[in-house]
């Protein structure tokens, strides 16, 4: 195939120029050359690159609305976008070099950004079906990049300001270039765990700043569990009144769920809410009496509650109301829903739930009794015209799923094999069990996460297509404000990589020559990612 | 947490408007001393760090009263550099209205500030409380340090700063400064330039110029931390070879050079004569006593390459050990160093070569499991030589889950032999090397895991021996740091009545 093997030759040209003094070598020593700077992360599909180089004047550099475009400036996510770039590319307030000499032969004098479908979607929200594949054409005078949607037009924006590099003079340039683009993978998301520890919205945003500059499109929001209840119900105040570490410092209002839900929007990301039970659920009993079972010791309460309580009417009546504003709050048409980790000791317990399961025919199989409430659940969920997303053991349970069900696959056992169950049965799977970056070690893990291949597993082509992605997750028992920035890049960009780019684009030694640079790009762009190994930044961490 | 420490449940309101940090009438030291000036400030803005100034709310609910800090040092030292034999001790004595606080020297005296800061809490309506309380205090070890690597990533100011405000905290009181290594030469020497110029990642924008050290000496300083920097040679200098030709020894293949270099050349004596000249000018810029001369991982395959080295051993008669040509290097510059009256540390690695060093010359032990470095603290005190123990703080090393528990745990002289030999045990350093560190990742990577090693070189073993009491009081101390802007990570789930609130 053609398109791989410009990527190869591509790519091996790459490492050769970068391993060529990005290191160790001295600075004064260092050969200049025009593909030096670029390091494309992501590596796109397709691409061409010449050594032809043009000049962008922070004075004339424009990023407009191409005339054929169905959008214009009326499309406020655009707009936003176009000056987000510029301020990328150009730095903020940085000075610039506009009175250089002449350089090169030629000034880029601007992007033109072309929508191509009769709609562009710029006042929607980008779902598991959008088009993300974008074409862009630098040229003299004028750069094009072309897409059917905004969301398209987002990742070319990035892929653009990526290919933009600085000379020695600190002017801006940009070489000849033609790319053709698209996402291996339609989901590309990063769990973040906002219970375990408490995480203030402007690291959020910041995460879904660096996770535009990765490409990732779903920002899966962990938001409730055992320890925290943060989420500020309209319905049930009290869940995070007497939920929530604090009721009002540790809280996300309805306007920061929007303003996430905003800014992510404006990123071409998804954000998919996800309410965990029937376990995992100790903070929602704080301020929802009644909601969790009551354990026993011997044949009297003990005074501590397990899982949500599977036998009572009150509890489907909560989940209705509940997930309705859930449903409303999030615009997403996927909600997860959770279901892992249910520890069964406290159903054992209590004598209301025996005879319950007595009633129902389970016998001692507790699995049945968990699979009749995600059962009862999903109805309920189903009837908010919201597809679901659940973990793993939901489908391990034999749970009666809708169609559209994702299966989420975290299991690091046998993970072949339960994609493989899982496709077999006709749902779509997405994979998490590698990356699970909150389990750190010392070195280049990131190397670990890059050479995973999703689609590793017996089965026909049809099954492989069910695979639609996979998740980084950083949970939070060990992580907050602090050190989640960090310890989350660039290591979840090697599953970015693995997500958007061909099968084929997994060189670690070039990758690693990329992402150097592109650790050194968010670094300059404000992203305190980490270093990968001995080195340095032109541009290093300036600090908070 | 303090060698002697009582407390009642009384407690003493303290308004902002109304602490004052005073001199004793008898105390040596007196408005004017530098350090404790800066330090009275410094605490204030620490113990109210939302006193904005105006009146609060807090005397609508009682009247107010006035709250004094009382220091009585009785040897000033205000302008002086603490060194090993800094006394550090302090006795701290809360009653009501007032906090008196008596300590040897200003050293100690900043150390009772830093227990006084943590004694003093905020209760649900925000008001400043501190109970009654009896301290007397001193460290279990005279060399509690922390080591930054400054040459493997370049960390800027601010962040080398920080953490010296940091150590303070948890009463480091020597900065071990990594400064140059293999991949870059950030120090900018006065008498040869090119090293930095040449050696540094960048000439202009990674590297410490005078003034920049001074400036980390300086803020050293004024919280009672001794700055040592190691110029570690003769391996990891990599980067020296830039900025100083025939500095090292040149690999051969078969009978030409290779192109490569290794480490320092030993057999020249332009060697020497350029090392006298660097450390005379190191010795001169870091008023320490001591200097840390590194001496570890030597590759001996490049010497053995070169037929000149090859040549010198036969005139030295060294035959084909080369660990004598390493000791004969060591020799010579633990000679500089004490030509120059500073006290060498280096690397275990050299005790190997220990008929040729000084009796002063400390010992760090880097190497191994409990097991190894056990073996090491005997071996090399019942040699006579004073120890300092890294083995179990490398703290760059991480891990899933709550490794601090390994660190708190380290019990350094529990090794076979004599109450003499555990007395040459002067303290540890925690370690944390640059391969992974930079400015993004270094602070939460940092604390609270060295507070815990600091506890274990602090206070009393015995007193301190429970991991699980030490997690709330590290939990709450974490919290602490974050309140006064050191981004310390979590230990485990929960959270802070103020979290951290930049990136």
């Amino acid at each position: 195939r053609l398109a791989t093997l410009k990527v190869n030759v591509w790519t091996l040209l790459l490492t050769v120029t970068v391993c060529d003094g990005w290191l160790f070598d001295g600075f004064a020593a260092r050969r200049h050359s025009e593909s030096d700077e670029v390091a494309l992360w992501p590596l796109p599909q397709k691409f061409q690159t010449s050594v032809d180089a043009f000049r962008l004047s922070s004075a004339s550099f424009q990023i407009v609305h191409a005339k054929e475009s169905t959008a214009g400036p009326s499309c406020s996510l655009l707009q936003n976008a176009f000056r987000r770039y510029y301020s990328y590319i150009f730095g903020n307030g940085r000075k610039h070099g506009k009175n250089l000499e002449n350089v090169f032969d030629a000034d880029l004098a601007e992007l033109q950004v072309q929508i191509t479908s009769a709609d562009p979607e710029c006042d929607g929200y980008p779902s598991l079906k959008s088009d993300e594949s974008y074409q862009l054409e630098v040229n003299q005078p004028t750069a094009v990049l072309k897409a059917a949607s905004v969301w398209g037009a987002l990742r070319g924006l990035e892929t653009f300001s990526q290919l933009v590099y600085e000379d020695d003079y600190g002017g801006q340039n940009i070489n000849k270039t033609s790319i053709s683009d698209f996402p291996r993978f339609a989901h590309r998301g990063i769990l973040l765990d906002s219970s375990r520890h408490y995480l203030p919205l402007k690291v959020i945003l910041a995460n879904l700043e660096a996770m535009a500059m990765n490409k990732f499109n779903v920002f899966h929001w962990h938001i409730v569990d055992d320890q925290s209840f943060p989420f500020q119900s309209r319905t049930f105040p009290d869940l995070s009144h007497k939920g929530a570490y604090h009721p009002y410092t540790h809280v996300y209002t309805p306007a920061d769920v929007k303003m996430v839900i905003e800014f992510a929007r404006m990123r071409g990301i998804r954000v998919l809410a996800e309410f965990d039970s029937p376990g995992h659920t100790f903070s929602w009993g704080k301020g929802q009496t009644g909601l969790l079972t009551p354990c026993f010791s011997g044949s009297s309460p003990s005074g501590t509650f397990g899982p949500v309580n599977p036998i009572l009417n009150s509890t489907y009546d909560f989940m209705t109301r509940f997930f309705k504003e859930v449903s409303t709050v999030f615009p997403d048409a996927y909600i997860h829903l959770g279901g892992d980790e249910v520890d069964f000791s406290c159903w054992k317990s209590n004598p209301d739930i025996q005879k319950f399961m007595d009633q129902q025919g389970f016998g001692q199989d507790y699995r049945k009794l968990e699979s009749y409430y995600i059962q009862r659940l999903l109805d309920i969920v189903s009837t908010t015209n919201k597809g679901y997303m659940v973990w793993q053991e939901v489908f391990d349970n034999g749970v009666k799923l809708k169609g559209d069900t994702v299966v989420e696959v975290w299991m690091n056992n046998n993970v072949d094999k339960e994609l493989q169950n899982v496709t077999g049965s006709g749902f779509t799977a997405i994979l998490s069990a590698p990356w699970y970056l909150d389990y750190i070690s010392y070195g280049q893990d990131w190397k670990k996460y890059y050479t995973v291949e999703p689609l590793n597993f017996e089965g026909t082509a049809e099954q492989k297509k069910l695979v639609i992605g996979g998740e980084a997750c950083l949970w939070g028992e060990y992580v907050d404000a602090t050190n989640l920035t960090p310890r989350l890049w660039p290591r979840a960009s090697a599953v970015g990589e693995r997500l958007w780019s061909d099968e084929n684009v997994k060189d670690v030694g070039s990758a690693y020559d990329r992402l150097v640079k592109h650790r050194c790009r968010m670094v300059r762009r404000g992203i305190p990612a980490e270093p990968l190994y001995i080195g340095f930044c032109p541009h290093e961490y300036s600090g908070n | 947490m303090p060698q002697q420490m009582s407390q009642s449940t009384d407690r003493y309101p303290i308004n902002p408007q109304l602490l004052a940090f005073s001199y004793a009438r008898d105390s040596a030291a007196q408005s004017g001393c530098s350090v404790l000036d800066a330090a009275f400030e410094r605490y204030f803005n620490l113990i109210f760090p939302d006193f904005v100034g105006g009146t609060g709310l807090s005397n609508i609910w009682s009247e107010p009263k006035p709250f004094t800090v009382s220091v009585k040092v009785k040897n000033g030292e205000c302008d002086g550099f603490p060194d090993e034999g800094s006394n550090e001790s302090y006795n701290l004595s809360v009653s009501a209205g007032q906090a008196v606080l008596k300590a040897e020297s200003v050293w100690g005296a900043l150390r009772g500030l830093e227990s006084f800061s943590q004694l003093v809490y905020q209760d649900d309506y925000n008001l400043y409380f501190v109970n009654k309380t009896e301290i007397e205090d001193f460290p279990r070890f005279q060399f509690r340090g922390l080591l930054l690597d400054t040459s493997r990533h370049y960390l800027p100011m601010p962040a080398i700063l920080k953490t010296l405000d940091a150590m303070a905290y948890s009463k480091f009181n020597v900065f071990h400064w990594h400064i140059v290594d293999d991949p870059s030469f950030p120090y900018q020497s006065r008498n040869y330039p090119d090293l930095s110029s040449k050696g540094a990642f960048h000439p202009m924008t990674h590297i410490y110029t005078q003034s920049d050290v001074k400036r980390v000496i300086y803020h050293a300083r004024l919280r009672g931390i001794r700055v040592v920097p190691e110029f570690d040679s003769p391996g990891h200098t990599q980067s020296w070879g830039k900025g100083q030709p025939d500095l090292l020894t040149s690999c051969y293949k078969g009978k030409v050079p290779s192109g490569t270099f290794g480490p320092v050349n030993p057999t020249l004596s332009s060697t020497y004569q350029f090392l006298n000249g660097l450390f005379k000018e190191v010795t001169s810029v870091f008023p320490d006593s001591y200097l840390h001369l590194g001496g570890d991982e030597v590759d001996f395959t490049c010497w053995r390459s070169n037929p000149n080295v090859q040549a010198f051993m036969a005139k030295m008669g060294f035959g084909s050990d080369y660990t004598k040509l390493e000791s004969y290097y060591m020799e010579n510059i633990v000679n500089i160093t004490a030509a120059l009256n500073k006290t060498s540390i280096v690397w275990q690695d050299v005790f190997d070569y220990r008929e040729r060093i000084p009796m002063d010359t400390v010992l760090e032990i880097w190497k191994g499991v409990p097991a190894d470095y056990r073996a090491e603290l005997g071996r090399i005190t019942l040699a006579g030589y004073r120890v300092l123990l890294s083995a179990p703080w490398y703290i760059n090393h991480i891990s899933y889950g709550q490794d601090w528990r390994n660190a708190y745990t380290v019990q350094p002289q529990n090794f076979s032999g004599t109450e003499q030999q555990k007395k040459l045990v002067i303290g540890g350093e925690v370690c944390m090397w640059g391969e992974y560190v930079d400015a993004t990742n270094l602070t939460p990577r940092l604390w609270p895991r060295a507070s815990a090693a600091a506890e274990r070189l602090w206070s009393d073993e015995e007193k301190t021996s429970s991991v699980d009491k030490a997690f709330p009081r590290l939990e709450d101390f974490r919290c602490t740091l974050i309140r006064r802007g050191i981004q310390a990570e979590p230990l485990f789930v929960g959270h802070c009545k103020h979290e951290y609130s930049g990136l």
